[in-house]
Protein backbone atom coordinates (compact mmCIF):
# COMPACT_ATOMS: atom_id res chain seq x y z
CA UNK A 1 0.00 0.00 0.00
CA UNK A 2 1.08 3.40 -1.16
CA UNK A 3 1.52 6.16 1.66
CA UNK A 4 1.33 9.87 0.61
CA UNK A 5 1.88 12.67 3.30
CA UNK A 6 1.06 16.38 2.41
CA UNK A 7 1.99 19.60 3.78
CA UNK A 8 3.77 19.81 7.02
CA UNK A 9 2.59 16.16 7.85
CA UNK A 10 5.26 15.20 5.29
CA UNK A 11 7.53 18.20 6.60
CA UNK A 12 7.41 16.32 9.80
CA UNK A 13 7.18 12.89 8.56
CA UNK A 14 10.38 13.38 6.37
CA UNK A 15 9.00 11.80 3.17
CA UNK A 16 6.63 12.51 0.81
CA UNK A 17 5.63 9.34 -0.18
CA UNK A 18 6.58 5.37 0.92
CA UNK A 19 5.21 1.79 0.89
CA UNK A 20 3.80 -0.11 3.58
CA UNK A 21 2.39 -3.23 4.42
CA UNK A 22 0.25 -3.05 7.38
CA UNK A 23 -0.44 -6.02 10.22
CA UNK A 24 -3.47 -7.97 10.05
CA UNK A 25 -6.12 -6.22 11.79
CA UNK A 26 -5.30 -3.14 10.42
CA UNK A 27 -8.02 -2.49 8.62
CA UNK A 28 -9.14 1.30 8.91
CA UNK A 29 -7.23 4.69 8.42
CA UNK A 30 -7.64 4.92 11.83
CA UNK A 31 -6.11 1.91 12.64
CA UNK A 32 -3.37 2.23 10.64
CA UNK A 33 -2.48 5.87 11.73
CA UNK A 34 -2.22 4.35 15.21
CA UNK A 35 0.18 1.80 13.76
CA UNK A 36 2.26 4.36 11.79
CA UNK A 37 2.53 6.05 15.73
CA UNK A 38 4.56 2.25 17.20
CA UNK A 39 7.05 2.77 14.73
CA UNK A 40 8.84 5.53 14.74
CA UNK A 41 8.84 8.73 16.94
CA UNK A 42 8.49 10.68 14.18
CA UNK A 43 5.20 9.00 13.09
CA UNK A 44 4.50 9.64 16.83
CA UNK A 45 5.06 13.64 16.73
CA UNK A 46 3.73 13.78 13.61
CA UNK A 47 0.18 12.74 14.86
CA UNK A 48 0.07 13.84 18.01
CA UNK A 49 -3.27 15.62 16.86
CA UNK A 50 -5.24 13.76 14.50
CA UNK A 51 -8.14 16.01 14.71
CA UNK A 52 -6.32 18.06 12.26
CA UNK A 53 -5.94 15.38 9.89
CA UNK A 54 -7.59 14.68 6.94
CA UNK A 55 -7.25 11.58 4.36
CA UNK A 56 -8.19 10.23 1.10
CA UNK A 57 -8.36 6.57 0.65
CA UNK A 58 -7.41 5.77 -3.89
CA UNK A 59 -8.18 9.60 -4.04
CA UNK A 60 -11.68 9.93 -2.74
CA UNK A 61 -11.56 12.01 1.05
CA UNK A 62 -13.32 10.02 3.48
CA UNK A 63 -12.76 9.77 7.25
CA UNK A 64 -11.26 7.75 9.85
CA UNK A 65 -13.17 4.66 9.94
CA UNK A 66 -12.98 4.38 6.30
CA UNK A 67 -11.60 0.71 5.20
CA UNK A 68 -8.32 0.30 4.11
CA UNK A 69 -8.59 -3.21 2.63
CA UNK A 70 -7.84 -3.37 -0.52
CA UNK A 71 -6.72 0.11 -0.60
CA UNK A 72 -3.78 1.14 -3.52
CA UNK A 73 -3.23 4.45 -1.84
CA UNK A 74 -3.94 6.14 1.43
CA UNK A 75 -3.12 10.10 1.71
CA UNK A 76 -2.84 12.06 4.64
CA UNK A 77 -2.97 15.85 4.93
CA UNK A 78 -3.41 19.01 6.94
CA UNK A 79 -6.95 20.54 5.99
CA UNK A 80 -6.59 22.10 2.68
CA UNK A 81 -6.11 25.75 2.04
CA UNK A 82 -5.89 26.40 -1.99
CA UNK A 83 -7.69 28.77 -3.60
CA UNK B 1 -15.39 22.61 -19.72
CA UNK B 2 -12.30 22.70 -18.39
CA UNK B 3 -10.04 22.20 -15.03
CA UNK B 4 -5.90 22.62 -15.29
CA UNK B 5 -3.83 22.75 -12.70
CA UNK B 6 -0.21 24.36 -13.88
CA UNK B 7 2.72 26.39 -12.82
CA UNK B 8 2.49 28.79 -15.30
CA UNK B 9 0.89 31.82 -15.19
CA UNK B 10 -2.58 32.22 -17.65
CA UNK B 11 -4.13 35.45 -19.23
CA UNK B 12 -8.22 35.73 -17.73
CA UNK B 13 -9.04 37.90 -21.12
CA UNK B 14 -7.46 34.97 -23.11
CA UNK B 15 -9.28 32.50 -20.58
CA UNK B 16 -12.49 34.45 -21.05
CA UNK B 17 -12.76 35.09 -24.89
CA UNK B 18 -12.21 31.09 -25.04
CA UNK B 19 -15.27 30.21 -23.21
CA UNK B 20 -17.34 32.28 -25.70
CA UNK B 21 -15.71 31.97 -28.64
CA UNK B 22 -17.96 30.95 -31.92
CA UNK B 23 -21.03 31.08 -29.48
CA UNK B 24 -24.16 33.03 -29.28
CA UNK B 25 -25.95 31.31 -26.72
CA UNK B 26 -23.93 33.06 -23.61
CA UNK B 27 -25.24 36.15 -21.90
CA UNK B 28 -23.18 36.39 -18.94
CA UNK B 29 -19.77 35.48 -18.04
CA UNK B 30 -18.14 35.78 -15.16
CA UNK B 31 -14.39 35.63 -13.66
CA UNK B 32 -12.53 35.59 -10.30
CA UNK B 33 -9.10 35.61 -10.08
CA UNK B 34 -7.28 35.13 -6.87
CA UNK B 35 -3.99 37.14 -6.29
CA UNK B 36 -1.43 36.55 -3.63
CA UNK B 37 -1.32 39.22 -1.47
CA UNK B 38 2.30 40.83 -0.58
CA UNK B 39 2.47 42.46 3.10
CA UNK B 40 4.90 40.62 5.25
CA UNK B 41 4.76 37.23 2.52
CA UNK B 42 7.59 37.55 0.37
CA UNK B 43 6.58 34.16 -1.49
CA UNK B 44 3.57 31.51 -1.51
CA UNK B 45 4.50 27.68 -2.46
CA UNK B 46 1.18 25.90 -3.45
CA UNK B 47 1.43 22.28 -2.98
CA UNK B 48 -1.13 19.65 -4.68
CA UNK B 49 -1.74 15.86 -4.77
CA UNK B 50 -1.22 15.30 -8.25
CA UNK B 51 -4.28 13.00 -9.48
CA UNK B 52 -6.42 13.37 -6.78
CA UNK B 53 -6.38 17.76 -7.67
CA UNK B 54 -7.53 17.26 -10.89
CA UNK B 55 -10.30 14.78 -9.73
CA UNK B 56 -11.82 16.88 -6.84
CA UNK B 57 -11.58 19.80 -9.73
CA UNK B 58 -13.74 18.08 -12.07
CA UNK B 59 -16.36 16.84 -9.29
CA UNK B 60 -17.16 20.58 -8.07
CA UNK B 61 -17.33 21.21 -11.86
CA UNK B 62 -19.96 18.63 -12.80
CA UNK B 63 -21.46 20.00 -9.05
CA UNK B 64 -22.29 23.57 -10.44
CA UNK B 65 -23.22 21.78 -13.68
CA UNK B 66 -25.45 19.88 -12.31
CA UNK B 67 -26.89 22.98 -9.86
CA UNK B 68 -26.82 25.96 -12.64
CA UNK B 69 -27.48 26.06 -16.20
CA UNK B 70 -24.12 26.78 -17.70
CA UNK B 71 -22.53 27.23 -21.14
CA UNK B 72 -19.35 26.69 -20.05
CA UNK B 73 -17.03 26.36 -16.85
CA UNK B 74 -13.17 27.41 -16.25
CA UNK B 75 -10.80 26.19 -13.45
CA UNK B 76 -7.67 26.90 -13.39
CA UNK B 77 -5.24 26.50 -10.10
CA UNK B 78 -1.66 27.03 -10.14
CA UNK B 79 1.01 25.33 -7.90
CA UNK B 80 4.41 25.88 -7.50
CA UNK B 81 6.20 29.22 -6.01
CA UNK B 82 4.13 32.40 -6.68
CA UNK B 83 5.79 35.51 -5.68
CA UNK B 84 3.64 38.22 -4.38
CA UNK B 85 0.80 39.40 -6.84
CA UNK B 86 0.69 36.74 -9.03
CA UNK B 87 -2.13 35.45 -10.12
CA UNK B 88 -3.08 31.98 -8.14
CA UNK B 89 -6.54 30.60 -9.04
CA UNK B 90 -9.25 31.31 -11.98
CA UNK B 91 -12.43 30.53 -12.08
CA UNK B 92 -15.06 31.28 -14.63
CA UNK B 93 -18.63 30.17 -15.28
CA UNK B 94 -20.54 30.98 -18.96
CA UNK B 95 -24.64 31.36 -18.49
CA UNK B 96 -27.44 32.77 -20.59
CA UNK B 97 -28.17 35.31 -17.66
CA UNK B 98 -25.66 36.29 -14.83
CA UNK B 99 -28.00 35.19 -11.71
CA UNK B 100 -26.46 31.23 -12.88
CA UNK B 101 -23.17 32.95 -13.51
CA UNK B 102 -22.57 34.70 -10.55
CA UNK B 103 -23.95 32.15 -8.34
CA UNK B 104 -21.71 29.19 -9.98
CA UNK B 105 -18.53 31.05 -9.88
CA UNK B 106 -19.13 32.00 -6.14
CA UNK B 107 -19.64 28.16 -5.26
CA UNK B 108 -17.18 26.95 -7.75
CA UNK B 109 -14.39 29.25 -5.25
CA UNK B 110 -16.15 28.21 -1.99
CA UNK B 111 -15.88 24.85 -2.62
CA UNK B 112 -12.49 24.68 -4.32
CA UNK B 113 -11.43 26.12 -0.90
CA UNK B 114 -12.55 23.46 1.36
CA UNK B 115 -12.54 20.39 -1.27
CA UNK B 116 -9.58 20.82 -3.36
CA UNK B 117 -6.45 19.13 -2.29
CA UNK B 118 -3.82 22.32 -2.36
CA UNK B 119 -1.67 23.71 0.51
CA UNK B 120 -0.07 27.08 0.71
CA UNK B 121 3.43 27.71 2.44
CA UNK B 122 4.28 31.61 3.04
CA UNK B 123 7.95 32.85 3.29
CA UNK B 124 8.48 35.70 5.58
CA UNK B 125 11.39 37.65 6.81
CA UNK B 126 10.90 35.86 10.12
CA UNK B 127 10.72 32.05 8.34
CA UNK B 128 8.11 30.34 6.44
CA UNK B 129 4.71 29.00 7.63
CA UNK B 130 2.02 26.78 6.47
CA UNK B 131 -1.68 28.50 6.21
CA UNK B 132 -3.89 27.50 8.63
CA UNK B 133 -7.25 26.52 7.42
CA UNK B 134 -10.04 29.22 7.83
CA UNK B 135 -13.63 28.49 9.74
CA UNK B 136 -14.95 31.30 7.66
CA UNK B 137 -13.84 29.12 4.44
CA UNK B 138 -15.98 26.81 5.28
CA UNK B 139 -18.64 28.29 6.44
CA UNK B 140 -18.46 29.74 3.24
CA UNK B 141 -18.88 26.27 1.48
CA UNK B 142 -21.41 25.50 3.77
CA UNK B 143 -24.16 27.72 2.91
CA UNK B 144 -24.27 25.80 -0.70
CA UNK B 145 -25.60 22.16 1.43
CA UNK B 146 -28.59 20.79 -0.47
CA UNK B 147 -31.62 21.34 1.92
Amino acid sequence: MKLLYFAWLRERIGVGSEEVSPPQGVDTVGALIEWLKTREPRYEAAFAQTAAIKVAVDQEQTDFNASIIGAREVALFPPVTGG
Amino acid sequence: MAVRVQEEDFDPTTELDALSAGRDDIGALVSFTGLVRGGDVSEMVLEHYPGMTEKALEEIEEEAIKRWPLQGVTIIHRVGPLPPGARIVFVATASRHRAAAFEAAEFLMDFLKTRAPFWKKESTASGARWVDARETDDAAAARWAVE
